[in-house]
């Protein structure tokens, strides 16, 4: 009964915390749809951690909640691999801004010194 | 200028070389004295160079943002430029410029004016999930505005100097967000919204970037980015 009190209110505080992050415009719009449907499926399952009995059976697993723990691994590790392909995503990003970047100073550079010999041929 | 108006017209543009041209062209006709911004939103083909080709200023994005994305730059522009108004149009063609005035006219009372189909003009029809994410968009939108929308996903809106100042400084580069979410927060901070009605036309050329099979997920996603658009502040 304490356990279920302990992970259930967890669950709560997690969504508390994310939908306010959500409504503050701190989390983008994917993210936070991606953890708001974690917490839907994890709320359950902390008030119930027997939910998934049936199913461990099913797959040969001893108990529901080592089938949570090892899905719960899988989950957060694919989220890490998203992230690190966002991040990669990111740094190409920024790249092709600091070539862009380069290119116009070059551009303003080049202008700059024809204006000048310009200007001093003339006088 | 329209009406004695500074307008722009801001056009995003994804990979619309083969419409671009008459875009610009037609509004250039219809419309003397405006002036055009096509945002070239990270096109793989020659959209920049035919948009400035058929007399459009063009800004080139390095990289697609999506239309919020090259809407901020639009807005941003408007006002570094001191445009009184600045109007959003399709690159597809599908908006005709004629409506422009009639908008512009809008403005005097309101501050957003939005250029919408099934609202008696023209015969643009829609079907099945899609048509569902309208009329639930539509139903609550209207709510939130106090004033009837029917075509909330509408590229097609005239903003007054105030919604542009708003505009340059928080628009969504979310998908739904730029038209669905922008609604929401413009009604929310006591500007006024209108709409007119519009016929709206075939696009010109190039492929339509909603098929048949996303229409499910559009209205989830419609769904999901209406909610957090009212919960939100
Ligand atoms: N900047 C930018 N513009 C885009 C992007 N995708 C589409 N557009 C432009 O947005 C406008 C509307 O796109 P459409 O594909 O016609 O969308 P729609 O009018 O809602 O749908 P249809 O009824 O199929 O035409 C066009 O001017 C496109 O060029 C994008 O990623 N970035
Ligand atoms: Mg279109």
């Amino acid at each position: 009964m304490k356990l279920t009190l302990v992970t259930g209110l967890t669950g709560l505080l997690l969504l508390g915390t994310i939908v306010e992050l959500l409504r503050r415009r701190q989390l983008r719009e994917k993210y936070g749809m991606l953890w708001l449907a974690v917490l839907i499926i994890v709320i359950p399952l902390s008030l119930f951690p027997r939910l998934l009995d049936n199913v461990a059976e099913l797959l040969g697993v001893a108990s529901g909640v080592s089938l949570v723990l090892f899905l719960g691994i899988v989950f957060l590790l694919l989220v890490c691999v998203h992230l690190s392909w966002e991040v990669s995503a990111l740094e190409e990003e920024t790249r092709t801004l600091a070539e862009d970047f380069a290119l116009l100073r070059a551009q303003i550079d080049a202008d700059r010194a024809a204006r000048d010999e310009l200007v001093s041929t003339d006088g | 200028m329209v009406n004695g108006k500074r307008t722009l017209i801001i056009i995003p543009a994804l990979n619309e070389s083969g419409s671009i041209a008459d875009v610009v062209g037609e509004v250039r006709g219809e419309l003397p004295g405006v002036d055009v911004l096509v945002v070239d939103d990270g096109s793989t083909d020659r959209t920049a160079d035919v948009a400035a080709a058929a007399g459009a200023r063009v800004a080139k994005l390095p990289y697609n943002l999506g239309v919020g994305g090259a809407m901020r730059l639009g807005y941003r522009y408007a006002r570094d430029n001191n445009y009184d108004v600045a109007i959003q149009i399709d690159a597809d063609g599908q908006h005709d410029p004629r409506y422009v005035p009639k908008l512009v006219d809008l403005l005097d009372d309101n501050d957003l004016v939005i250029g919408a189909r099934f609202a008696g003009e023209g015969d643009y029809n829609v079907r099945g999930p899609r048509r569902w994410a309208m009329v639930m968009l539509s139903a609550v939108l209207s709510r939130v505005a106090r004033t009837k929308l029917t075509d909330t996903t509408s590229g097609f809106r005239a903003a007054n100097r105030r919604v542009i100042e708003m505009f340059a400084g928080w628009y969504p580069a979310e998908y739904l967000g730029d038209t669905v979410e922008t609604l929401v927060h413009t009604a929310r901070r006591g500007f006024r919204i209108r709409q007119v009605p519009v016929a709206m036309r075939k696009r010109m050329a190039g492929t339509p970037s909603h098929s048949p099979a996303k229409a499910m997920i559009y209205l989830g996603r419609a769904f999901a980015v209406l909610t957090l658009a009212l919960i939100r502040r």
